[in-house]
């Protein structure tokens, strides 16, 4: 039975996958140390525990650690499977879903929303724009009635996409967009994951996403 | 869209699949180390059939699982379904340790982002970036090394989930090297790699599995050829 001491978390504030990580946490209920990385410059211990990638999150147990945020999410339920709640269905199929989904949102979420910001030209925002869209209404065919990505249950996929709602007021300003009214069912979706604590108190205010994107293109010349 | 019932007398099992595809044979051969009957549908990839369509929407790819009508995407999430449906059948391929299996899948994600991109770069890029690819997948198969040192397989003491992940490694790397005259790693240099590569071959699982190193050769040597190269 593994013990809530000696949890340690590499992170950065704002990481979305940093945030699956937390929010993880926060559903089981584990103590942790946070650690706060400088991503210009690197705590050699991040080097030593991520030597591979050199990224956060990392999270380290009992001395060892574990990189690349689905996986640690996946880690800290199997670690603490006696705390509930689960964070995957018992089901293998469902557990496939949820896998599936969870992959989905790195392959295809996170690219196309980082485009927003990253291209310039007004054609290819135009076409970035409706990519996102054309993402997200695949998540919302997922969602379908459903409460959550899979099921009933709030989970590893919905764990891996909820940071992301952060980025939305960031793409509407950005995009010239509004994904809320775009994607409905999606914005439904967030509000009721924002009604776990797990989600509301771990979650960044969206204002401060903003901000943070302004400054890293000011920084670039943008 | 697919609702799982749940109909013990008579599992089916199909997989669509193509003969290239290194996320497909990882498939073939987990089904084979668990003795797990199916039927194989290979499809032409400029001309995907309607069931293809249809069990894969959303990326429209290889390999599709199909156990029962349901079907199951991406290779990595098809291994672990295999693994905890079939749970014992002779034995899992992943370990029961959290910290051991979140490692083999840490490595299992570093196979299919890094090492399959890098080393296919290296084999089909020309001029610097072909160096490039070079220096980049030497630098990642320095890390599977690694991992072999006091292994006999990336699994452990048998073959399981990381050796399948890495199996294209083991089962292209020969066909390819005859085939282009690109040879990326010696036994000099990576003994464990290369004594990996013979012990995963001779499994009989892997050995059994179609296409073998010979029909490898054969229909590499026809793609070159058709490319005039």
């Amino acid at each position: 039975m593994a013990g809530s001491d000696d949890v340690i978390l590499l992170d950065f504030w704002v990481s979305a996958f940093g945030l699956r990580v937390r929010i993880a946490l926060a559903e089981k209920g584990i103590h942790y140390e946070y650690r706060e990385e400088n991503l210009q410059n690197k705590s050699p211990l991040l080097l030593e525990m991520n030597p591979v990638h050199k990224k956060i999150p990392v999270l380290i147990h009992q001395g060892k650690p574990v990189c690349e945020s689905n996986i640690i999410v996946q880690y800290i339920d199997e670690a603490w499977h006696d705390k509930s709640p689960s964070l995957l269905p018992s089901d293998p199929y469902l557990r496939a879903q949820a896998r599936f989904w969870a992959d989905f949102v790195d392959k295809k979420v996170y690219e196309a929303a980082k485009k927003i910001w990253m291209t310039e030209g007004e054609e290819d925002r135009q076409v970035a724009k409706k990519e996102l869209i054309e993402v997200l209404k695949v998540l919302e065919g997922q969602l379908g009635e459903k409460p959550y990505m899979v099921g009933e249950s709030f989970g590893l996929a919905d764990i891996a996409m909820i940071p992301f709602s952060v980025w939305f007021h960031t793409l509407n300003e950005i995009g010239k967009m509004n994904i809320e009214r775009e994607c409905p069912k999606l914005a439904a979706w967030v509000n009721r994951c924002m009604e776990r604590e797990s989600v509301s108190k771990t979650l960044p205010h969206p204002h401060k996403f903003y901000e943070f994107v302004l400054e890293m293109q000011k920084k670039k010349g943008h | 869209m697919f609702k799982k019932s749940v109909n013990k007398g008579m599992e089916k099992v199909k997989l669509f699949a193509t003969w290239s595809s290194p996320f497909v044979k990882r498939i073939i051969w987990a089904l084979k180390l668990k003795n797990i009957e199916h039927e194989i549908i290979y499809e032409d990839l400029a001309n995907k059939s309607p069931e293809l369509l249809k069990y894969n929407p959303i990326h429209k790819k290889v390999p599709v699982l199909v156990h029962n009508e349901i079907p199951i995407c991406e290779s990595l999430v098809i291994l672990e379904y295999i693994d905890e449906t079939w749970k014992d059948a002779p034995r899992p391929l992943l370990p029961k340790d959290p910290l051991d299996k979140a490692n083999q899948r840490f490595w299992a994600k570093f196979s299919d982002d890094q090492v399959l991109p890098s080393f296919y770069g290296y084999i089909m890029k020309q001029g610097n970036e072909k160096e490039e690819a070079k220096e980049t997948t030497l630098a990642h198969l320095k890390r599977v090394e690694q991992l072999l040192s006091e292994k006999k397989f990336l699994s452990g003491e048998s073959v399981g989930f990381l050796d399948l992940v890495f199996g294209w490694l083991a089962e292209n790397s020969r066909p390819l090297e005859v085939v282009t005259g690109l040879k990326l790693f010696d036994e000099d240099s990576f003994p464990n790699l290369c004594a990996w590569r013979d012990k995963f071959l001779e499994v009989p699982a892997i050995k059994e599995s179609w296409p073998d190193q010979e029909t490898l050769i054969a229909k590499y040597q026809e793609i070159n050829l058709s490319k005039g190269k």
